[in-house]
Formats: structure tokens, C-alpha cells, sequence
């Protein structure tokens, strides 16, 4: 190609300084760390070395796996179920305004109450740890989703929703038609908070349990190599959260942008 | 394209009488408001900011009830028509959705009657044709100038063929010249369909360009100080702005305007 368009070239460099530069910059860091770990002498059971780390996650795959295959069903199912809550009692709330009145407190309640300071009474009461972890990591990443949606709901411009007045829209036309897509921006933003709080209930609620025994998390694992000394296996197993962490983050942010993307503010490209 | 002319006799397509709107805060927008219009009219409702317009209006479509009297459009009581496709608002501001297609803002109010969109197709881009948007239909908002999101509202407001239609300012953030344009615009959709029209608005200029007649308010309370009919015919265009009868119906409508200012009542 000779003649070759600025407009598309700034925007193939654009992606790539997006995709390429993050990249560059922790491997530098990993490089870092492993000259560092080398040239110190630093022992294993202090900080391991990458490669370390990277040959541990490779010999204990199996268990590693399985643990984090645990963690993300808690994880998974924890975020649908706040999903299935907040929006539900969202529209609630958004339809009507004693019930918000009246229930507000009880979300605000579960909200700022740690949920370190609740899993202990959770894990008594409910039989099954996994039912109790999931209700932790439920706690966490419910109130995002449900005040969201509230205020969402809420937001349509004003004359908008006299247009659909005047032209006798049902309710069922009002919600579908404005409700929602006005709510939308609002909804998206707090799934991406949501997604990564219901991660951090989960293991945080699995830390509280120290659960021990074959089908547990990746919580069990760092704690168990922390008795055990094993430092290598606690970085793998903590490498393992944050890859967890990070793939949440870009699945949402890219469903944020598929949703939003050919008419939000938030996740428009600006051409200049 | 054809002389219309407002028979005296044409049936009265609105009727206010008495009305009072007295909103919460003990502010009277509205007080003793009566009006006869009658079908075909193209009325202006002319005042100062704060004297009610966009009260009368959201009243006679029967978004804002009345604190006392009554309004009747189309022989319902405001707001009461069978369908909703009876009146088309436009308002000051584009008030478009965000997330849809030109295409799906104006085919919005005969969704919300159920109709498909293969149905609504041929009305939609009809709609569109007439305002001059046919080729921006699968654009979005945010990708339309400011004059043609105006138009855009304006083809929504009509592709529901109403008897009425209702503007509430609906170009005062608009260059003049894009301004000019959509006036002759609305003039020739006017003509075309057979509506009556309310336009509000703050310019003297506008208001004689366009109407039939003027409504003159004053403010403190928000009511009627004149009605004046005005005697240019139509069609107008641009040359019409040029005449010594458009100057002089100017001059008559402002001076009418400016005593609403001072708070004398030029009626007593
Ligand atoms: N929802 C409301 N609640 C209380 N007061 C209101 C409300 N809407 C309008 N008013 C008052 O009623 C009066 C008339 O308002 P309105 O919006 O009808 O004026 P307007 O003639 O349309 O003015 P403008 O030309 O600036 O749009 C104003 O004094 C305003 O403060
Ligand atoms: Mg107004």
C-alpha cells in the first residue's frame, strides 16, 4: 500500500501503543524483579523469582487449577446472582418509592458492614461453605448493581419521558423503550466495580473460612502455603487472582464498550 | 402551492377558557387565560421569559393539568384524546434518544402504537424525506449538527400525521440562517398537511414571518394582553421579510411586546 491514509495509520498505532506498550512495561518489570532476585542472591523463601514462580505454577497445575476453577464459580455465580438481585430490586426501588425507603437501610447496612466482620457469623449459620462463601462475596458485590440501576432508572431526561406521556406509552413500553436505556451507562458502570468486588468477596470470605481439603479456592491455597513456607506456590496462587482479577476487568470493560459503544458518552472514540 | 386561507367559519379546534395555573411554590404562570383556535391556524404565543408560554402549551397538551377552568382540543379535554397521535410536540431542545437510529426516533411514536417496522417504514422515511433527512436515517444523534436534530424532532412530531402541532421554542438555539430555513420549512409542512400550529417563541420577527396571528402575554402573572391578526397572506418567503407591510406588522407586534415590558396593559 503506497498511499497510506494518516487518519488509519494514527489509529493502527494507536492500537498498538494500546496493546503493545502495557505489555513492554511488565515484562520489563518481571525482567527487573529476576535480575534483581539474581544479582542479590535473594532466597527463594524470601521472594522467588519469576521463573520460579512460573516453573511452580507449572508443577502444580492440577491442584492450582482446580482451586481457581472453584474460585470462579464463586466468583461467577456470586456476580450473576447480585445481577439477578440489584436489578430486580433496583426496578423495585425505581417504581416505587416507599419500598426504597424502606429497604434502603437494609442495603446500606449490608454495604458498609465488612464482610470480614460478617463471614464468621455466615459460615455458622449457613451449613455448606460453599453456599456461605458465596453469600459473602454475593454481599460485596450486591449494592453496586442495585443503587446503579435505582438511579439509573431514575435518570431518563425528563422530556423524554413527557414524549412518551404524550404519545399514551404503557408502562411496560416506558420501561422497556427509556427505563432501561437510560439506565444502561449506569448499570455498566457498576457491573465493572461489581465484577471485581465479587473476586475480592470471594477470596477474602474464603481467607475468613481457612477452609482446607480438596474443593477449595485459591484462598486456601496461599494460606496453605503460607503455613507450609512454600513462598514460590503462595505467588503462583496469588498470580493466579490477579490473571482472574485482570480477565474480569477486560470481559466487562469490553461488554461496557459492546453495549454502550455506538452511542454513550463514556465509551465513545472522539474523532478530532 | 396554494393560498390558504383561515375561514371564520373553520371549526374551533381548541378552546381555553378561564385558565389558571398556579404551580406549588404559589407562582401563577397562567392566570385567566382564554383562547379560541381554530382549525388551519399557525399561532404564535409572544413574551418575555417567565410569562407562561411553555405553561399554556404543556397544558393544552395535557402534560400540565389546569389549577381552574378548562381546555378542550379536538372537542376532549386536554390530554384526553383516543389516540396519542392527536398533537405532535416539538421541544426547545432536540430531546432526542441517544441510543437510537434517526430511523428509531421518529419511528418511536407509532412503536408505542404497536405498529412494526416494516408497517412504519414508508411513514418514517416519508417523515424523514420532508425535513431533508432521508440519508442521515441510520445515523445517531450525536453525529447530527444541532439544526438537524431539530429536524429530526420535527419529523417525529409529524409522522404520527397530527391535526396539531405544538412548538415550543424550537429554534431559538439555531443560527439565523439555518433558523430561516427550517421557518419555511415549517410553513410548507403547514400547507402541505392542513395542521394547526402553536409556536412559541421570543422574536417579534419569527412570530410575523410565520403566524396567522400573535398572541401577545405579559408576565407577573403569565396572560394574555393582545391577540393580533395579522394581515400578510401566503405563501411567504424570504422576499416577504423585505416588504413594508412585513416592517410595519413588525413594528405594530413589537410595540405591542414592549408594553407588556413596562407592565402596562395597552388593552385598558
Ligand atoms: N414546574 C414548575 N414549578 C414551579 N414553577 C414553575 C414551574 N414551571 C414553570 N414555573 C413558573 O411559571 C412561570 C412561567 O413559566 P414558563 O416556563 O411557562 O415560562 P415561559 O414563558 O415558557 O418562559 P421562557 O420563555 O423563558 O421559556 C415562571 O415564573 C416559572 O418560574
Ligand atoms: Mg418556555
Amino acid at each position: 500500500m503506497k498511499t497510506a491514509d494518516p487518519a488509519l495509520q494514527a489509529m493502527l498505532r494507536e492500537r498498538n501503543l494500546r496493546i503493545i506498550m502495557p505489555i513492554a512495561s511488565i515484562l520489563a518489570a518481571l525482567g527487573l524483579w529476576e535480575f534483581l532476585v539474581w544479582y542479590n542472591d535473594v532466597p527463594h523463601y524470601l521472594i522467588p523469582a519469576p521463573s520460579l514462580i512460573a516453573k511452580t505454577l507449572i508443577q502444580d497445575w492440577a491442584t492450582l487449577a482446580q482451586s481457581a476453577w472453584f474460585t470462579v464459580k464463586l466468583t461467577l455465580l456470586s456476580l450473576s446472582l447480585a445481577i439477578a438481585g440489584g436489578v430486580l430490586l433496583g426496578m423495585l426501588f425505581a417504581l416505587s418509592r416507599t419500598v426504597e425507603i424502606s429497604l434502603f437501610p437494609f442495603a446500606v447496612i449490608l454495604q458498609v458492614t465488612p464482610v470480614v466482620a460478617i463471614a464468621p457469623l455466615i459460615l455458622i449459620y449457613v451449613e455448606s461453605t460453599f453456599w456461605a462463601l458465596l453469600i459473602c462475596a454475593w454481599i460485596v458485590a450486591f449494592f453496586p448493581i442495585l443503587s446503579n440501576t435505582a438511579i439509573g432508572l431514575r435518570s431518563a431526561d425528563h422530556n423524554l419521558r413527557d414524549m412518551f406521556r404524550l404519545y399514551q406509552a404503557t408502562p411496560w413500553q416506558r420501561l422497556r423503550y427509556l427505563l432501561i436505556p437510560s439506565a444502561l451507562p449506569y448499570f455498566m458502570a457498576a457491573l465493572k466495580i461489581a465484577g471485581g468486588l465479587a473476586l475480592i468477596g470471594a477470596v477474602v470470605a474464603e481467607f475468613v473460612a481457612g477452609t482446607a481439603g480438596q474443593n477449595t479456592g485459591l484462598a486456601s491455597r496461599i494460606l496453605e502455603s503460607s503455613f507450609r513456607n512454600e513462598i514460590p506456590r503462595m505467588f503462583a496462587a496469588l498470580f493466579l487472582v490477579s490473571v482472574l482479577g485482570i480477565i474480569i476487568f477486560l470481559t466487562t470493560s469490553w461488554l461496557s464498550r459492546a453495549v454502550l459503544g455506538h452511542w454513550h458518552e463514556s465509551e465513545i472514540k472522539r474523532e478530532l | 402551492m396554494m393560498e390558504q386561507k383561515i375561514l371564520p367559519e373553520a371549526p374551533v379546534q381548541i378552546e381555553m377558557s378561564n385558565v389558571d395555573k398556579r404551580f406549588g411554590n404559589n407562582v401563577t404562570a397562567v392566570q385567566g387565560m382564554s383562547l379560541q383556535i381554530r382549525e388551519g391556524e399557525f399561532v404564535s404565543f409572544l413574551g418575555p421569559s417567565g410569562c407562561g408560554k411553555s405553561t399554556a402549551l404543556k397544558m393544552i397538551s395535557g402534560l400540565l393539568s389546569v389549577s381552574s377552568g378548562a381546555i378542550s382540543v379536538n372537542g376532549h379535554p386536554a390530554g384526553q384524546s383516543i389516540d396519542g397521535s392527536d398533537v405532535g410536540y416539538v421541544f426547545q431542545e432536540a430531546t432526542l434518544m441517544p441510543w437510537a437510529t434517526v430511523f428509531d426516533n421518529v419511528y418511536l411514536p407509532l412503536k408505542l402504537q404497536g405498529l412494526s417496522r416494516k408497517e412504519a417504514g414508508p411513514r418514517v422515511r416519508e417523515a424523514l424525506d420532508m425535513v431533508g433527512l432521508a440519508k442521515f436515517s441510520a445515523s445517531y444523534p450525536r453525529q447530527l449538527s444541532g439544526g438537524m436534530k431539530m429536524r429530526v424532532s420535527i419529523a417525529r412530531a409529524m409522522v404520527t400525521k397530527p391535526k396539531l402541532l405544538l412548538m415550543d421554542e424550537p429554534f431559538a438555539a439555531l443560527d439565523e440562517m439555518t433558523r430561516f430555513k427550517l421557518n419555511n420549512d415549517v410553513l410548507d409542512l403547514w400547507k402541505s398537511q392542513g395542521l394547526t400550529v402553536i409556536f412559541v417563541t421570543h422574536s417579534v420577527f419569527e412570530s410575523v414571518y410565520l403566524s396567522s396571528r400573535v398572541i401577545v402575554m405579559a408576565a407577573r402573572p403569565g396572560r394574555v394582553v393582545h391577540d393580533i391578526p395579522l394581515p400578510g397572506g401566503y405563501p411567504r418567503t424570504g422576499e416577504y421579510r423585505t416588504t413594508a407591510e412585513y416592517a410595519e406588522t413588525c413594528r405594530l407586534v413589537s410595540n405591542a411586546l414592549e408594553g407588556t415590558m413596562d407592565n402596562v396593559d395597552i388593552n385598558h
